[in-house]
This record gives structure tokens, C-alpha cells and sequence, in this order.
């Protein structure tokens, strides 16, 4: 009898861990990016709180500034959102965001409810400026130099550890943000 | 207006397939003949919706209809025609589509085919496949629909993965697409009968043309990969063991375990429960290897929510798919033991070692495949698997099946007198040692152990494949002549040794050189001089190159020019390596540009690849063999015809 019931019980085993693999919370910083030392794509997006207003590259021109793109649906998001909010008190570099694939009355919510750690959000509702950007998943974060070249990329949710490890040596390298 | 069309009709395609799956399905529980009678007009139906929907899918391609996003994503004015038609199934969305459309097909046939079913049985099987159809469609219409807008639309699209922009692969997807949905013809074969709880032997013979034919569309679709990768990646290599490699093979192997233990059921009813849990492995394979790598949720099990939903449905499919028929398995297959005995010298010994091999080599290849997230996931340290360990997984056990083959296909089934097969077998093996021995020393001037038992074991293969149509062709006129399905097998394991030849010589006698040339020099491989006599740009129709002039020269005498190119397409900025190849039945020589070193000079990687051909072509006669063996005429004769045909002839061998 048993041998009949292993299959089924072994099947259950790989669907516990494919359910654990789909969980958005694990780190994949080894996805290699080639968009790193390469120049940013530029973008150009609707503004999230004013479609009328622009979203985009002209933004953060000559600075260092960090891109993050992130949802509503997106649970590492939510994680980063505490993190991302305590460095814009500290201003450290303007932080852009790209609301990707994500309803703009959600997102709207999402930043009146939890805080609104963006200089400015651009409206990326059909995940095309994503595409340009090679975003996998959310939350990515990129950090862009003052020349434009993208420094470093981070999949997945930020937080003090990484940001000290990570972005503050480029950061200062680049010549601390600012003009 | 076209792609809202397209829409509809995969709207109108899935409510096509909810009746051809519930009906059909509770009719057969009921007995209800009415209910039952849906399935065939509603598969039909839901074929033609899904053939809209695709054709509509494939104008908006030709059209460059960029208000498509799919479209958008993954297409460009300059795109050739032909890859404007092959980048449908080009992504995720499409290739969906595409997958529905064969399934669309598959269940067409089995309505066209399946006169000779007993009504229920029949009802079943298209029930079951229409069952698979909703939930592909479902995933298709909530979280992956091709035809959504994109308003405004762009002047121009993001251009195909460059790729992508390839004739082989252009048919590759198709084909290997035919295959995995093929097996799931097998599938729904293996449920209806857990259903219906009566598994008898007419149950494995209409399923082995079945299976036949979806494995054969396997093998050609893994073997046009392996032929792309081989000359559009610029490294020379024909199998990576890469994840999406493996996720095609997994199923290929246990489908070939379930063609042969179909034949045990078949003729013997013998392993009955075994070769049902082989048809649901074979699809649940597929299922596992399209889904978690071709589509994109590779992305999700090594990266994370690319789209929280879509990972989410399509485990959840799996989850729902497998799982049931791993529980109607667990429910059913108790019931079907049988007690029927043989000898341990016997045809059905022979096809258990077969399974037996080829189930390890799949449990081995399954578990290199998943290693890296299972350790991940459960110590948080990366790991990478590579060609090291599945190298030597796979050989382990397939260098013993292939010994194998050559004596299990010439045994008869129940007991089989030892006399006669050490008569039959003597000659084979004389020639397989001989020309093991011969071959490497002699033709290649070298030989190691492994080499040697690589090249007597494919020599092997190939003679003793050919021992049954040499008797059929030397037996006087009026005899009884071979049949399709011993023709069909002799033919397909005479490919399996043209592929471990090709294997064994291209591994140990390939001659590789990477050097820094500049236009005028020349380096010798294997014989060959290859002289870089100039580089020049070519523009192609989406893209810029620069290409090599190679002279290839024997002795000084001129064999042919190659030229290489590097290409870099326009839209997505990506280099791209177009290797020079001359092939030849015996040998390839193989040019790829690298890049540029400064001064003029470029890297230049020059091969040299003994029998390679061999590789495919054996991949190509192992699927002719399928195809002789799935057209022997006793699986289309009418079961009364067959019943006095048997009682004529006595038992079928």
C-alpha cells in the first residue's frame, strides 16, 4: 500500500519547497545585472500623485540618487518601507521611486497610510520603463552615479546592514551626492 | 479591434473547454451517452477558438501592431518576416497560447482517432484533457494575456531577443512544444483508466502510438536545441546541462522508460501500476520543466515575486494536476497488480533493467536541477551544478543499458533459451569489439579506456539493431516479414548508437584553439590551416556585423571559406555570435569571432569536431524509428479484425 502513496508524498515535499522558493522575501543578490557600470537608460514617466507632472531622469541629473521600484503588492516593499523613509530624514541622496506594474489608488493609499520616502514616484503602470531597466522582480533598488553610470544594484529588500556595506563606500566615492 | 477579437475567442475557447471537460466527464460516471456526446464537438470547438485567438496573436505580430504590448516587447518594424511569426511563441504569453493550441490539436486527433474507444473511456480522455485546457487558459486569460493594450503605443517595438532570431530556433519551440503536450495524451489516457478503475491490456496498445509520437517530437525539438545551441552560442559545445535543457530532458527519459514498459503492459499485463505512474511522470515533467524554466518562472524560483500571482497560479496548477493524479494513483493503482510471472532471462527483464536505468538518470538529473534551491533554501548558501556532476550521473547509468539494448532486444518474452541468444549475439559483438578497437586506434590514432568502451558499445548497438532486418531481408519470399514495431525499434536504437559514437568522438578527439589573429595570419588545427584574410562590417536587415573571411586550407589545397560573424542588434544593443561552420558528415570545422584585442587583432576561437553530425542525426533516426514503429498497422485495426487476426496466429510476439 505504502509503495502507492510515495509518490504522492514526495510531490508534496517539492510543493513545500516550491511554495518556500516562490516566498518574496529571499535575497538573490547574485543575479549578476548588466546594467552596472554601464550608463543608466533614462526614463520618463507620468508622476504617480500628479500624472501631469514628470517623473524621470532630468530629476536627479548631475547627482547621485538612488532608484527604487516597488508596488503595493510587493511584500518586500513593505519590509524596505520603514528603512527607505529613515534615510530620507537623513538625506543622504534623493531617492526616486518607479511605482511598477502596481494600481495608482493603491499606491497612493500605500504612501499616505505608511509615509512617503520619495523625492518623486513615477507611474510605471505597464512595466515598460521595468523592461528598460532589466528589473526582475520588486524591490530593486539602483543607486546612479553623478555621470549617470548605474553603480550598484540591489535585489531585494534594503536595509542598514546592506546600505552601510553596500552603498555608503560608493556614495562617498561618487562625492557624497550633491553638486 | 484584431487582438480584442483574439481575446474573445480565448474567452469563448475556455468556456468551449469547461463543458468538454465537465460534461463528458460527469456523463461517464452517470452513463449518461447525451453528456458524454459533448466531448467531441466541444474539443473541435474549443480547437477553432484557440486557432483564432493564435492567428489573431500572429497578425498583430506581421501587422507590427505595437498597441500590443506582447507585441511591443518583442518585435520591431526591421524584424524579417520570419521571426515576426516565430517571436509569437517568442515569450511567456505566446508560447502559452502556442501550448494551448497543440493541446487544442492533440485532443482534435484523439476525437478523430478514438472511434474505437468504448464510449466512456473516450469521454474520459478528452474530459481529462479538456480539464488541462481550462487551466492553462485560465493562467493565460488572469495572469498572462498576449493581446493586452498598450495605449499610446510606441513608434517602434523592443525588438525580439536577438537570440531568439534564428531559423532553428524558430522551429525548435513548436516542436518541443508538440512533444510535452503530447505526453499529455498519455496522461489523460492513465487517468481514464484510474477512473474507470479497468486497466486492461487494450489500454496500453491505444496508448503506445500515442506516446510514441509525442516522444518523437520530443527527441527532434531536444535535438534542434542542442544543434542552436551548438553553432548561435559561439562556444562549439552541443549539451550544457543547463536548467532549461535538463527540464526537456527529464521528461524525454521518462518517456522513453514509458514507451518501454508500455510494450511490457501491452503484450504481457505485466507493471501495469508502474507504467501508470510513468505516463503521469512523463507530463508531470513536462508540466514542471515548461512552467518552472521556459515561461519564466525560473525567474521566480531563482529570483523572487516577478509577478506575485503568476508564480502563485501556476503552482497551484501543478500542485492541483499532479497532486490529483498522484492521488487517484495512490487511490487506484493498488487494484492493479497483476501476478504473471517470467524468467529472469526474458524480454521483460531486459525492459525492467531499461526502466529501472532510465528512471535513475532522471532521478539523478531531477536532483542536480533542484540541488542549488534546495540548498539554498535550507542552509542559505549558493551552490552551482554543473556539467561535472551530471556528467558522470548520467553516464553511470546509461553506460550499462547501453550493453543492454543490444542483448534485450533480441530476447523473447517470459523465458528465453540462452543457446539462441549467445548464436544471434556472437557476431555483433565481434564487430563491436573489433571496430572499437580499430576506430580509435587507427582512424584517430588514439584510444583511452572510457573511449574504447564508448566506441565498442555504439558499434554494438548499431550491429545488433541491425540483425533483425538482415534476417527479414535474407528470409525467402513468401515468409514472414519484420514488422513496423520491431523495423520502428531496430531503427531507433541503431540511432542511439550512431549518437554515442558521435558522443564518444566528438568528447575525446575535438581540437579547440583560441588565438589572437590579425587579418593576414593563420593558425593550424587538426591539419587545417585557417588564414584570417580580412575583416568587413555587414549590415543586416535589424542588425550591424562584422565578418570574418577565413581560408580554410588541407595541404594547401582550398577547402572552403568560413565567415564568422559578430553581430550587434540594433534595438537591444546586444552582441551576438554567428559562428562560421563547414560541416561535413565526418567532421565540423568551427570559426567564431570573440572580440576585439586592439591594434586590428581579434580573439578567434577555431574548432575542429569529429563526427558531431552524428549526434543529431542519431537524435533524427531514433525519431524515424518512432515514427515506424507508431504506424505498425495493428494499432489501426478494428478490435474484431485484431481478435480473429490473434486467434489465427496464436500469441503475438
Amino acid at each position: 500500500m505504502w509503495r502507492f502513496v510515495t509518490p504522492l508524498v514526495l510531490f508534496g515535499l517539492l510543493v513545500a519547497v516550491f511554495v518556500k522558493g516562490l516566498d518574496p522575501e529571499r535575497n538573490l543578490n547574485e543575479l549578476p545585472s548588466p546594467f552596472v557600470g554601464k550608463t543608466a537608460p533614462t526614463f520618463d514617466l507620468p508622476g504617480l500623485k500628479d500624472p501631469s507632472t514628470r517623473v524621470g531622469t532630468a530629476l536627479y541629473e548631475g547627482e547621485t540618487a538612488l532608484i527604487n521600484v516597488w508596488a503595493t503588492w510587493c511584500v518586500g516593499c513593505r519590509q524596505e518601507h520603514d528603512f527607505l523613509l529613515q534615510l530620507s530624514r537623513e538625506d543622504v541622496v534623493p531617492i526616486v521611486g518607479i511605482n511598477w506594474r502596481d494600481n495608482r489608488d493603491e499606491a497612493l493609499r500605500w504612501l499616505a497610510q505608511l509615509g512617503d520616502p520619495y523625492v518623486a514616484s513615477g507611474y510605471d503602470g505597464d512595466g515598460r520603463v521595468g523592461i528598460d531597466w532589466g528589473v526582475y522582480g520588486a524591490p530593486e533598488t539602483f543607486l546612479v552615479g553623478r555621470d549617470g553610470t548605474v553603480l550598484h544594484k540591489h535585489l531585494g529588500p534594503l536595509d542598514r546592514r546592506i546600505w552601510e556595506e553596500d552603498f555608503m563606500p560608493l556614495i562617498d566615492a561618487d562625492g557624497r551626492g550633491g553638486k | 479591434m484584431i487582438p480584442e477579437i483574439g481575446h474573445f475567442a480565448l474567452i469563448l475557447a475556455l468556456a468551449l473547454a469547461i463543458c468538454q471537460a465537465a460534461w463528458p466527464l460527469v456523463g461517464a460516471q452517470r452513463g449518461d451517452a447525451a453528456m458524454m456526446a459533448v466531448a467531441r464537438p466541444a474539443a473541435i470547438g474549443q480547437f477553432v477558438f484557440v486557432g483564432v485567438a493564435f492567428a489573431c496573436l500572429t497578425w498583430s505580430f506581421l501587422e507590427s501592431d505595437f498597441s500590443v504590448l506582447y507585441v511591443a516587447n518583442h518585435s520591431q518594424l526591421a524584424l524579417p518576416t520570419m521571426y515576426k511569426i516565430s517571436a509569437v511563441w517568442g515569450a511567456h504569453e505566446g508560447s502559452l497560447v502556442l501550448w494551448i493550441l497543440l493541446l487544442a490539436l492533440w485532443t482534435v486527433l484523439v476525437c478523430r482517432f478514438s472511434g474505437e474507444l468504448p464510449q466512456p473511456f473516450a469521454a474520459r480522455v478528452i474530459g481529462v484533457l479538456g480539464l488541462l485546457s481550462v487551466g492553462f487558459l485560465l493562467f493565460t486569460l488572469l495572469t498572462s494575456n498576449p493581446f493586452e493594450r498598450l495605449i499610446p503605443a510606441p513608434p517602434d517595438g523592443a525588438d525580439l531577443n536577438p537570440l531568439l532570431q534564428d531559423p532553428g530556433l524558430a522551429i525548435h519551440p513548436p516542436l518541443l512544444y508538440t512533444g510535452y503536450v503530447g505526453f499529455s495524451v498519455a496522461f489523460a489516457f492513465a487517468i481514464a483508466a484510474m477512473l474507470s478503475g479497468n486497466l486492461d491490456q487494450n489500454w496500453a496498445r491505444w496508448t503506445r502510438p500515442w506516446t510514441t509520437w509525442a516522444w518523437l517530437f520530443l527527441t527532434v525539438g531536444i535535438a534542434l536545441g542542442s544543434w542552436w545551441a551548438y553553432y548561435e552560442l559561439g562556444w562549439g559545445g552541443w549539451w550544457f546541462w543547463d536548467p532549461v535543457e535538463n527540464a526537456s530532458f527529464m521528461p524525454w527519459l521518462a518517456g522513453t522508460a514509458l514507451i518501454h514498459s508500455l510494450a511490457v503492459t501491452e503484450k504481457r499485463g505485466l507493471f501495469k501500476s508502474w507504467t501508470l505512474l510513468l505516463a503521469i511522470a512523463a507530463f508531470s515533467l513536462s508540466l514542471l520543466g515548461t512552467f518552472l524554466l521556459r515561461s519564466g518562472i525560473l525567474i521566480s524560483v531563482h529570483a523572487f515575486a516577478v509577478d506575485p500571482e503568476r508564480g502563485l497560479f501556476i503552482l497551484a496548477f501543478l500542485t492541483v494536476v499532479i497532486g490529483g493524479a498522484l492521488g487517484l494513483y495512490a487511490w487506484r493503482a493498488p487494484a492493479l497488480d497483476s501476478a504473471a510471472g517470467f524468467r529472469p532471462l526474458s524480454r521483460e527483464t531486459f525492459l525492467l533493467l531499461n526502466n529501472v536505468l532510465l528512471v535513475i538518470a532522471t532521478t539523478l538529473i531531477l536532483g542536480g536541477t533542484l540541488a542549488p534551491l534546495f540548498v539554498e533554501l535550507f542552509t542559505g548558501g549558493k551552490i552551482s551544478v554543473g556539467p561535472p556532476y551530471f556528467d558522470v550521473a548520467f553516464a553511470i547509468p546509461m553506460l550499462p543499458l547501453v550493453f543492454l539494448i543490444g542483448v534485450g532486444m533480441h530476447t523473447v518474452w517470459r523465458s528465453q533459451p540462452p543457446g539462441t541468444l549467445s548464436k544471434t549475439l556472437k557476431y555483433p559483438a565481434l564487430v563491436a569489439v573489433v571496430l572499437g578497437i580499430v576506430i580509435p586506434l587507427f582512424i584517430y590514432g588514439s584510444g583511452s579506456v572510457l573511449l574504447v568502451v564508448g566506441v565498442i558499445s555504439a558499434i554494438w548497438i548499431m550491429a545488433a539493431s541491425l540483425v533483425h532486418p538482415i534476417r527479414s531481408w535474407r528470409r525467402a519470399e513468401g515468409s514472414t516479414r519484420i514488422t513496423r514495431g520491431v523495423l520502428g525499434m531496430s531503427i531507433a536504437h541503431f540511432g542511439v548508437g550512431l549518437f554515442v559514437l558521435g558522443v564518444a568522438i566528438v568528447s575525446s578527439f575535438s581540437i579547440e584553439a583560441d588565438r589572437s589573429m590579425r587579418p593576414g595570419e593563420s593558425i593550424d588545427v587538426a591539419g587545417f590551416s585557417f588564414e584570417l584574410r580580412g575583416l568587413q562590417n555587414v549590415q543586416g536587415p535589424n542588425y550591424q556585423a562584422i565578418e570574418g573571411e577565413v581560408d580554410v586550407r588541407r595541404n594547401g589545397e582550398f577547402v572552403t571559406q568560413l565567415r564568422p560573424q559578430k553581430r550587434t542588434y540594433l534595438v537591444q544593443q546586444s552582441p551576438m555570435t554567428e559562428a562560421g561552420i563547414d560541416a561535413g558528415w565526418n567532421r565540423d570545422l568551427f570559426v567564431a569571432l570573440g572580440d576585439p584585442l586592439g591594434d586590428g587583432a581579434w580573439s578567434v576561437r577555431v574548432q575542429y569536431k569529429p563526427l558531431i553530425r552524428f549526434i543529431w542525426l542519431g537524435a533524427f533516426i531514433m525519431a524515424i524509428g518512432g515514427i515506424v514503429a507508431a504506424s505498425d498497422r495493428r494499432y489501426r485495426l478494428t478490435a474484431p479484425v485484431r481478435e480473429a487476426q490473434r486467434k489465427l496466429a496464436g500469441e503475438p510476439a
